[in-house]
Formats: structure tokens, sequence, C-alpha cells
């Protein structure tokens, strides 16, 4: 048995080149081949890459899909946000439970079923959803439950069963991605060509490209460095990370318009001087993997990757696309590197910056897939064109993923320089009482901003647009914020590793109505004190549910205060029990005897 | 000044550094105390602790890790760095179980000897009571995990000092724990108590047997006088 097994993973790890910057694709792998990686199979994984063990399990423990104890043969995985749970989430879960005999979080006697949570999975517009092993289901309902799961146990394909897949999600096309005029796929790359690759990033330059993920910055810029940057050899990597809650414009990209995002890496890979691109794309999106892969190889046939790209004479490039395995801290763009080169996905000190040392230390230029698309219509269209959607600093549109209470949830393409209010009234909930702008890693803006424009230059935001209605518990939605940075904290650094851990249970003992005004006021300095000294954006930004309610929202928290200078955080009752029980269970003793 | 120096300014003091070398080598160099923790002179500054944060040209950075550049203006030794700082040293001891009077790293103890340097009294936040694993299996080398603050001191030196690689990380977030691989018991591990990486912890939590008392309590290090004056009487000099 053994002797079997070690074969394998000998094999897994010759058809992943005996490299272990592979060594995500061979846990996954061999994860995929026996369900879960044993301790024997650690073993053999450090012997076969010649690695220390205790590294391998440093990789292997990090990351939420793979796991080193068996789980079902089925593994149900329900995302958990606010949004899925007021969908209904919860019940799901439970029908789920009831169905399989699987424990919330555990396995089923039967070894068939595992049923858990996990953080947001792409799929916010189509709520309750899950994933069963790769297979996404959408809009779950308890009713649906029983079928699918007598479905999974008599033919075990759950990509068969109904509601496996996603719903189309392109709720209104605009005038640059999901442009109706739009070029042929490569009519952008042949445009690029005609050009030095000085000249691509100049028109990129004018175009005013920022980044898509969110934070903005100047895609001509970056290129530029990365081109500059001296190294053996320049990388493009894809961010298809899409983790942020209520964000799935780049699964709608990926599945809709895969040519537009590799046609974009093409041009970045000819302005920068890359010979390999890389898509990093996240676990929870293991479906798009083959799909990509096919287009991929169309894309091959068709001359436009592999030598010579499109007939260029001495322009060579490929794209391979690297699977996460579940971890949002990945999204940020040197922990990527890392898990990209096998290790945790622990985000570097900064500089060096990635278009300097980037993937294997060498310059790479990372950007979000919807920057990409953006990229290549600017090369298909001009940059003047592009320049006319939007503000001044922020040109061109921006996909919204939109979800919560709104009657038209999916994705927006809209120019930027929108304000919240005409964004309210473009998705139909005008009622609403405050929109999570970008994410637990944005703002919660209130109805006194919704004049407030969408744009880099006022609201940021990488696409996550979560809308609440009338009777929404804004406190109680940061709290479940807070506690998704407490989940995907990395742990690397001091004040976000227990920062975030002590700010959710500060945030509880006032949602609780235990909290009084002192308690607020060291919730803020703590949250201030994360921010200033974390390590990466996920750190600084994983207190913003708690200082934007804070400013926002601060009537909310004044009407759960007590009057008392101090509350303790437990009851007399709480703080007792554990004694008392003791005591209960030694009287029950006597009495027996 | 020669080529390879550069000048940078420190809470309004001029200090000369060489190219390539860190703010807080520079600073050290110099006799300026910038507090740290997970920092160590002979290894790779891995920026875990985040003590030696500094106001950079108005950006807060590790001093560790970031590279001294000529012109630098940089905010050290104020009320509101040392505040930041003075609540990492908290979190460290809530995170853990930390119990000083009871331990026998007392005096010797960086994170202890930080929390009397920066004014610590105690801790505002909860103690979270984490159950930490102790492994007493080895002859000479004894882990209280209780005390480990996830500096990776011993990883890095395990790994570079060493070349044994006896240790790693385990797990993410608030559950990361210090492992020693699947080995489970440390005597299975190839450590040794002369190895660098049972020399650095900061605090007491990988302790070499039968020296815990040898020099007495109230005789230690931190006991005489407080952490970083050993840095900072280079600069009386």
């Amino acid at each position: 048995m053994i002797a079997e097994r070690m074969t394998t993973i000998e094999e897994i790890i010759r058809d992943t080149g005996n490299d272990r910057t592979r060594l995500l694709d061979v846990l996954q792998a061999v994860r995929q081949n026996y369900g879960f990686v044993s301790n024997d199979a650690l073993q053999a994984i450090a012997v076969g890459l010649r690695m220390p063990a205790v590294e391998v399990e440093d990789t292997l423990s990090f990351y939420a899909f793979l796991n080193r104890t068996p789980k079902g043969r089925f593994q149900i995985r329900l995302s958990k946000t606010p949004v899925s749970l007021m969908k209904g989430a919860a019940d799901v879960a439970y029908a789920f439970c009831a169905a399989t005999g699987a424990p919330l979080g555990g396995t089923s006697p039967d070894n068939q079923f595992t049923v858990e949570w996990t953080s947001d999975i792409g799929m916010a517009d189509q709520e309750p959803s899950a994933l069963i092993n790769t297979t996404v289901f959408n809009s779950l309902k308890p009713a649906d439950v029983p079928a699918i799961v007598s479905a999974l146990r008599l033919q075990g394909d759950p990509a068969k069963l109904q509601n496996a897949g996603v719903r189309p999600s392109l709720t209104q096309a605009g005038p640059v991605i999901f442009s109706q005029e739009a070029a042929k796929t490569g009519d952008g790359i042949r445009a690029a060509l005609t050009l030095s690759p000085e000249d691509v990033i100049k028109e990129i330059s004018k175009a005013k490209l920022r980044g898509r993920g969110g934070a903005g910055f100047p895609t001509a810029l970056k290129w530029k460095y990365c081109r500059g940057a001296k190294g053996k050899a320049h990388y493009v990597v894809c961010n298809a990370d899409e983790g942020e809650p209520g964000t799935f414009k780049d699964r709608l990209l990926l599945i809709d318009k895969p040519d537009l995002v590799f046609d974009g890496m093409t041009i970045a890979a000819y302005a920068i001087g890359a010979k390999d691109g890389i898509v990093y794309l996240r676990g929870e999106y293991a479906y798009l993997w083959e799909p990509l892969q096919r287009v991929l190889d169309d894309r091959s046939k068709a001359g436009l990757l592999g030598c010579n790209v499109c007939g260029h004479e001495g322009f060579d490039f490929n794209i391979r696309i690297q699977l996460g395995a579940g971890a949002y801290i990945c999204g940020e763009e040197s922990a990527l590197l890392e898990s990209l080169e096998g290790k945790r996905g622990a985000p570097r000190d900064r500089p060096p910056f990635p278009t300097d040392h980037g993937y294997l230390e060498q310059p790479t230029a990372v950007d979000n897939v919807e920057t990409y698309a953006c990229a290549i219509r600017i090369l298909e269209r001009g940059s003047n064109w592009f320049t006319t959607y939007g503000t001044p600093e922020s040109t061109g549109t921006k996909l919204l993923s939109v979800s919560g209470d709104c009657p038209r949830p999916g994705v927006y393409e809209v120019a930027f320089g929108v304000t919240i209010n005409e964004f309210l009234d473009l998705v139909g909930a005008p009622e609403a009482v405050f929109v999570q702008v970008g994410g637990p890693s944005g703002q919660s803006v209130a109805p006194k901003d919704f004049g407030r424009r969408i744009a880099f230059e006022d609201l940021a935001t990488g696409g996550s647009m979560m809308v609440f209605g009338p009777g929404r518990d804004v406190l109680d939605i940061a709290l479940q914020f807070t506690d998704f940075f407490v989940d995907e904290s990395c742990g690397w650094c001091t004040p976000c590793r227990v920062g975030t851990t002590l700010l959710k249970k500060q945030l509880e003992k006032i949602v609780a109505r235990r909290g009084t005004l002192s308690d607020v006021v060291a919730m803020e300095t703590l949250a201030n004190t994360v921010m200033r000294m974390s390590r990466c954006g996920l750190g600084q930004s994983s207190v913003n549910p708690i200082l934007t309610t804070i400013r926002n929202f601060p009537q909310l928290y004044e009407a759960r205060l007590q009057p008392e200078t101090f509350v303790p955080r437990v009851t007399l009752s709480e703080a007792t029990a554990e004694a008392l029980a003791i005591r209960q269970s030694e009287k029950s003793e006597k009495k027996d005897a | 000044m020669s080529q390879d120096k550069l000048t940078f300014t420190i809470d309004g003091l001029k200090v000369e550094a060489q190219h390539g070398q860190t703010i807080l080598e520079a600073c050290d160099a110099a006799g300026i105390y910038i507090p740290r923790l997970c920092y160590h002179p002979d290894l790779e500054p891995a920026g875990h602790c985040r003590v030696c944060s500094c106001n950079i040209d108005g950006r807060r950075a590790s001093a560790c890790t970031m590279a001294a550049v000529a012109g630098m203006v940089i905010e050290s030794n104020t009320p509101e760095v040392n505040g930041d700082r003075r609540t990492l040293i908290e979190m460290l001891f809530v995170e853990g179980n930390h119990i000083c009077p009871s331990c026998e790293k007392s005096g010797d103890c960086e994170l202890q000897a930080l929390g009397y340097r920066l004014g610590m009294e105690a801790p505002q936040t909860p103690y979270l009571w984490p159950e930490r694993k102790i492994d007493a299996t080895h002859p000479d080398i004894f882990i209280d995990r209780n005390h480990c603050i996830l500096c990776s001191r011993c990883i890095r030196a395990s790994r570079t000092e060493d070349g044994k690689s006896v240790f790693g990380f385990e797990g993410r977030g608030i559950h990361t724990l210090l492992s020693i691989g699947i080995a489970g018991r440390l005597d299975d591990t190839a450590l040794k108590a002369a190895d660098k990486a049972a020399q650095v912890c900061p605090v007491g939590c990988i302790l070499i047997k039968r020296s815990g008392y040898q020099v007495p309590e109230g005789r230690r290090r931190y006991d005489e006088k407080p952490i970083g004056s050993e840095i900072e009487a280079r600069r009386a000099k």
C-alpha cells in the first residue's frame, strides 16, 4: 500500500517537473488522488522534492482547501457571507446536514459527505451557493437539498445535478469591456505589434489606465518599471484570485471573455518583454480550469500563443494556469507570488516591489483580470476613445459586482464617476440603508454619502457592491466582516494576527449590548494601531468595517451602549459556568455512589 | 564623505549608513536603539513582530527590512509610534500564556524587557488563554509554546545557520503554531543544544535544560539595565 502511494507521488512530482516551486500543484494532486495529504505522503513529497518536511508542512497547513485528515467523498462547502446568510444559507446548511447525517463542520458517519462553511466563493449574485468538490451550485433552497444528496449517492457526479453551474451574471453591458462593437480576438494584439513595446506602454499611459483590483496604481507605470528592471526573465501574472467577498466580475470575465483577458496578458508580455505568463486562479474557481485551458489550447493552435505570436518574429509567449487552494490573502500581489512559488501565502515586505523582484525574484507585472481586459480594448480602439468614459482621474468603465437587497443583482459595467444614488436607481434599490463599497476591506457607506462617486479619487472599489436594505443590522454585518478577517489573516505579523481576533471580541461585546463608551474608544484606538502597524493591505484594511461604521453610523453604536463606565466582558454566570459544571457533576457522582 | 556612505535623519539626529544597510543596522551601529523583537543580528530579517516600525518619510514601515536611503527622515521615538509598539507587546502577552514571575527566562526575556521599556502596565485587551503544547522529550532542550511569540528566529536559524530545518510554521492566522514537523517529539529531531536555533529564542519558549537559574533572578541582563542600553552605550562613547 505504502509502496503504491510512493510511486504515485513520485509520478506527481515528475509530472510537475521535480520543481519545489510547484509544491502547491503537487499537494493538490496528492489531495485529489488520496482525498487528503497524510503524514506519509508529506514525507514522500519532502523526499521527492528534496526539501525539508517542515517546509512542506508549512505550505500544506496554510491553505483551507488542503486537508491533512480524511474528509467525505463529497465535500460540500457553503459560502458564508452576510449576503448568503440573508438569502437563507443557514437553512440550506442545516438541510445538507439533515440529508447527509454530517454535522456542520464535520463528516457523515458513512464518510460520504463533509459539510462545512467556507469564505465567499464568488457567487454573491446567486446565493445561497456551494461548492461540492469542484462543482459550483447556485441559488440553493432547502427543498432542493434532499434530491441533490440522493443523486450524489446514486450517480456520484455533482456536475450533472440540478442547480449545478453558474447562471449568467451580466446584468448591464457597458461601452468598453462588453462593447457591442467589439473587435475580434487577436485584433488588439495585432494592433499592439505594429507599435514598439515602449509605444504600447505610452498608449496605456495616455489612456490613464489604473489597476482594477481596487488600489488604482497606474498600469503603464507598473509596466514601465517592470520593462526597465534587469532580470533573467520577465513575467506577466494575472491576479484571478478574486477573493473579496461580494465580487464575482472576474469569474464573469473568465467565463464570457477569456480571450479578452489572454489578449491583454499577451500585450503586457510584449510591452514588458516577458515570455511566460501565469494566471493565478483562486481554488474556488477550479471549475474554470478546464474551460480556460481549452481556450489556451485553441489560442496556441491559432498562433495567438507560442512562438512568434501573430507571426511577430521573436515574440514568444505562453500562459499557464496556477490553481490556488483557498486563501483570501493570495489576492495580495506579493502573497500571490509566494504562493506561485509553492510557499505559504504570506506577503513580502516592500520594497523591493514585484516589478523588480517578483516571481522567482524576477521582474513581474501583476495585474487584475479586468485590467488586462481594459488594456486590450485600449489597444483596439485607442486611448482617446477610452478616456471619453469615466472621470479625468478614473478613466474608462468599471465592472461592479452587485449583490444583496436588490432585484437585479449581477455584473454592471458603468463609467467611473457614477454616484451611489445613481447606482442604486440602476440596480433597483433606492431604499437601501447602506452600501458596502469594495467588500469588507472597503467602506460601509451611509445614505448621507450616497452623493459620492465611484472613482479612485472618491470611493475606490475593486468592484464589490453589497446593497443592504431596510431592517439590516449594520453592526451585525460589520462583525461578520471582522470575523472574515480573523479567518483570512495569514498570521505572519503580530498586529493583524492578534489584532483581528481582539477586535472581533471587542465588537462582539458591543453588538451583544455589553459595551460602554470606553469600549468603543478602546476598539477604535486598537483598530488604528492595527491599521498603522500591519505589514500588508489585508491587515491595514481589516479594520475598515469597524472604523467606517464608527464614522458613518455612530448612532447605531450609541443605541447599543450601556450607561455604566464599565461592564465586564462576560456575565457572572458565564464566568463561573465551568466551575458550576464541575460542582454539578461532583454532586451527581455523590448521589450515584 | 566617501562614496559608499549615505546619511539620513532619525528623530532629528543625523545617521551615517553604508549602502545596503537596513535602517535598523545603521541605527544600531550609530548607537540609536529602535525597539525590536523578531530581529536578530545574525539572521535575515523577517518582519513579523512590527515592533521596529517607524514613520519613514511619513509612511509606517519596519526598520529591520527597509534599506537606508540617503535623505530619509524617520520618526521612531515618538509617543504615537511607541504607543503602537506598546500595543503590539500587549498583543503578544495576551496571545500566549505569559506568567513572568514563574518563567525561568524572567529578566532575560526580550518580550518582558520591552514591556518594561515601553511602559506597559496590565494589558488593556482580553487574554486569549490558548491551549499550547509543551515538549520535554529532548534530553537538553525544552519547548514551552505557551511563551512562543511566532518570531521565527528558531525557524530561520535552523534553516540558514544550522542547515537542519527543524522548525516551521503550521496553520495560519491566530491558529499559527511553531511546528517541529511530523516528527511529533523534539527528541526525534536533529536539534542539538549547541545549535543556533536553540540559542536565539527571545522568550522562554525554547529553553536549554539545567541552565535556567545559573544566573539568579535580579542579576540578569535586563534586571541590570533596560533592553537597548547596550546599543545606546555605543553612542555615549
